[in-house]
């Protein structure tokens, strides 16, 4: 009798849904899984140790890096923990823009996540459709920072500048005449607070386009319900966090639990799953774009409103207005000392966590008293997600590792950080 | 030397079918290359995106640039593969798909080979396809291959069946295996003498098997993009990767006129009156054909992936019973008055 040995096969890190580059070990029984082995650290860039090396204000961009999907979340965590141990007040107006923007970048987050994993399962034109809508808020980004993906935008003390009055416009070429021209940038006419308003009344049709594609369709539900199970017990031991845990009947959310920002003076509802299956982790997310597109909505109104400083006017920790470091040698000073040692922070530890779009996203942040950190220790919310790789695929076939997988919402930015 | 002389040489025959063979495979090449850029074109239009616009007017000329690229492309052979097997895999998937072309009539006994049994062919050489793929997986001695060949048989297998009962109860109905007369069976009453609608399970179960049959989404678990890579050929490239590709375009196209001739009355106009009528037969048979080939690229834009043993099921489980119930049906029905509705 020949002897029969399971299939031992590598998925990735060269695969088309390994989501970057993970390395995933399979040992198969024909299609089941047997055993589904993670490997990481393929994009190990060594933020943490760099951080160390760099002022404060110089680490902040690596934030940016990490998940490079929701990038101003994880600049707010940073920006929060550090406030913490200089103890500066961020102005309201500040506060209600990290808000807003914390919220567009859930939106581009669970827009990707949806992408991917729809593609993933097959269906392919979802994919495209969610990056029409990032597009826009891609612009938002750029309109704001300068940049479309790693901003840089929050500073510790508050945001780098004020909202923009004009929101950029596209610019004539061969390839579109005035009249394409005129439709695309209809909506771009006024400050970017009215074309992020815009957005929000368009966004809840387009949310209802990808469910039509996708919510009762027969093929994506024998593709996901009950694929990937987890109980709310089990969700807890492993450390999830955020949509993971929700959808496990959880309803844990830092926004509601330990309000930062100005979330405890919007109004949103935290949707929860029941199942812990990879259609209910679909659910939640789809509803907390809807969700999120609310919070955008408050805020847009609010900010509207509501004038104000949008930076710590504490020239010790941050940068002096441009005008006055012509006129003030104190204000010029300020601004040298800013760019070529940094501030100092007081000696002391702090643990900050926000609601990342993918769960937890914490620092732990430990000074000496110094210009830069002592150490600064990443909590990614991926992480325990991955891990838990191994018990949510057992039993289940190829394709379901690919589902699992796409809702885990899995970024190597930061899980090998 | 006149025609008559002409004729009767002794080389005549052979000349008359190679150029009937040309006038029907260079066609069938030249349409399974712009089926890609319809392909492309059609679910660009879906997905909010352009499409390819750049070689020749509106991307006119991209296949031709396509094939021009395989051409030239290395063909790469693992050094752990059985050469001539993972050579010859190819070439066992592009023949039947080429074959198969042989018996179908384009109109009134136009057809390669006016054969009276050309449904049995049809599925005897369609069914050959899946050797090119088993082979191709398990000669390129790769993991992710030979997942994919393991599925694209059991696959084919499940389907085969139920394609074949749909087509017995085609045949049923018609009296004949010979494609010709089976359209010729439809006409009369246009639209509704087709026998898409007395045979309505069947036309469905065909059509849906056909899209199993070749591989295509949401039945593409032998490719499995996202789940095995490129499957059977993921160690393919060049012209013996654009060999399996045209084979499935061909299949493609040849399980829709397939389709169109069985359940669609082939070339007879869908209203029997003047405008419709003074269109030649053959354009309706291609314009049916082009209906069914653009409801393929619809359902790849619009459907996710089915997983391998919900395939099966599908398949085992509800495609066979329904066609075996509605072949008795069909079969009673023949034996009582009303067969009138059927013929």
């Amino acid at each position: 009798m020949p002897e029969i040995n399971n299939f031992t096969m590598n998925f990735g890190p060269q695969h088309p849904s390994a989501h970057g580059v993970l390395r995933l070990v399979l040992e198969l029984d024909g299609e089941v899984i047997e055993r589904a082995d993670p490997h990481i650290g393929l994009l190990h860039r060594a933020t943490e140790k760099l951080a160390e090396h760099k002022t404060y204000l110089q680490a902040l961009p690596y934030m940016d890096r990490l998940d490079y999907v929701s990038m101003m979340c994880n600049e707010h965590a940073y920006c929060i923990a550090v406030e913490r141990l200089l103890g500066v007040d961020v102005p309201l107006r500040a506060q209600y823009i990290r808000t807003m923007f914390d919220e567009i970048t859930r939106v581009l987050n669970h827009l990707l996540w949806l992408g991917a994993y729809a593609l993933d399962v097959g269906a392919m034109s979802v994919f495209l459709y969610c990056f029409r809508e990032r597009e826009d808020l891609m612009d938002c980004y750029e309109a704001v920072s300068g940049a479309r993906m790693h901003a840089a935008y929050y500073r510790p003390g508050g945001v780098y500048r004020d909202l923009p009055e004009v929101m950029p416009q596209y610019q004539p070429s061969p390839y579109r005449d005035t009249k394409r021209l005129g439709e695309i940038n209809a909506n771009r006419q006024g400050s970017l607070l009215d074309f992020i308003d815009d957005f929000t009344r368009r966004f809840p049709t387009y949310v209802d386009e990808y469910e039509t594609l996708l919510t009762d369709n027969r093929i994506w539900k024998q593709r996901t319900v009950g694929i990937g199970v987890v109980s709310p017990e089990r969700a807890v031991q492993l450390g999830f966090s955020g949509p993971m845990l929700r959808a496990s009947g959880v309803a844990w959310d830092l926004r509601r639990t330990q309000p930062y920002a100005a979330y405890e003076r919007v109004d949103f509802d935290i949707p929860v799953g029941s199942a812990g299956d990879c259609y209910d982790r679909y659910l939640v997310r789809v509803e907390e774009m809807r969700q999120s597109n609310r919070i955008i909505a408050q805020c847009v109104d609010w900010l509207r409103h509501n004038p104000g400083p949008v930076l710590t006017d504490d020239y010790k920790v941050a940068t002096p207005h441009r005008e006055e470091m012509k006129m003030s040698m104190e204000a010029l000073i300020h601004h040298f000392k800013l760019f070529s040692e940094g501030f100092t922070v007081p000696a002391g530890e702090v643990y900050a966590a926000v609601e990342a779009p993918k769960g937890e996203f914490g620092i732990y942040l430990l000074s000496d008293g110094a210009n830069k950190p002592y150490r600064l220790k990443i909590r990614a919310p991926g992480f325990p997600h991955l891990a838990a790789m191994d018990e949510m695929a057992r039993g289940h076939m190829i394709a379901d590792v690919v589902a699992i997988l796409a809702t885990m919402d899995i970024v190597f930015g930061e899980i090998d950080r | 030397m006149n025609i008559q002389t002409l004729q009767d040489h002794f080389w005549w025959p052979v000349l008359w079918s190679v150029l009937k063979i040309l006038v029907v495979v260079v066609p069938l090449l030249l349409a399974v290359a712009y089926l890609t850029l319809a392909e492309r074109k059609v679910i660009g239009y879906i997905q909010v995106r352009l499409g390819p616009n750049r070689v020749g007017i509106k991307g006119s000329l991209q296949p031709i640039a396509d094939a021009i690229k395989l051409l030239f492309k290395e063909i790469i052979i693992p050094s752990s593969a059985n050469r001539f097997l993972f050579l010859a895999a190819p070439v066992l998937a592009f023949v039947p798909a080429m074959l198969v072309w042989a018996a179908i009539p384009f109109g009134p006994g136009m057809a390669i080979s006016n054969m009276n049994a050309g449904l049995l062919y049809v599925l005897a050489i369609a069914g050959l396809g899946v050797y090119g793929i088993i082979v191709a997986g398990w000669a390129s001695n790769s993991k992710y291959a030979f997942l994919g060949a393991m599925r694209a048989a059991a696959q084919l297998v499940a389907y085969e069946i139920a394609m074949g009962f749909a087509l017995v109860g085609v045949l049923m109905v018609a009296q004949t295996l010979d494609l010709s007369k089976i359209v010729e069976a439809q006409a009369g009453g246009g639209f509704w003498s087709w026998y898409w609608l007395p045979l309505f399970p069947f036309f469905l179960i065909y059509f849906i098997s056909g899209v199993a049959e070749t591989n295509r989404a949401p039945f593409d678990v032998a490719e499995g993009e996202s789940e095995i890579v490129a499957g059977f050929h993921v160690e393919y490239s060049g012209m013996a990767f654009a060999l399996f590709f045209l084979a499935e375009y061909a299949n493609m196209i040849f399980v829709s006129i397939l389709t169109a001739i069985l359940f669609l009355g082939g070339w007879y106009p869908p209203i029997n009156l003047p405008p419709f009528t003074w269109v030649p037969g053959t354009a309706w048979l291609i314009a049916k054909t082009a209906f069914l080939l653009f409801v393929f690229l619809w359902i790849r834009a619009t459907f996710p992936r089915y997983r391998y043993d919900q395939i099966m099921r599908l398949g085992w489980k509800v495609f066979i019973p329904v066609t075996i119930a509605w072949i008795v049906v069909i079969g009673i029905a023949l034996e009582t008055p009303l067969r009138v509705l059927l013929r």
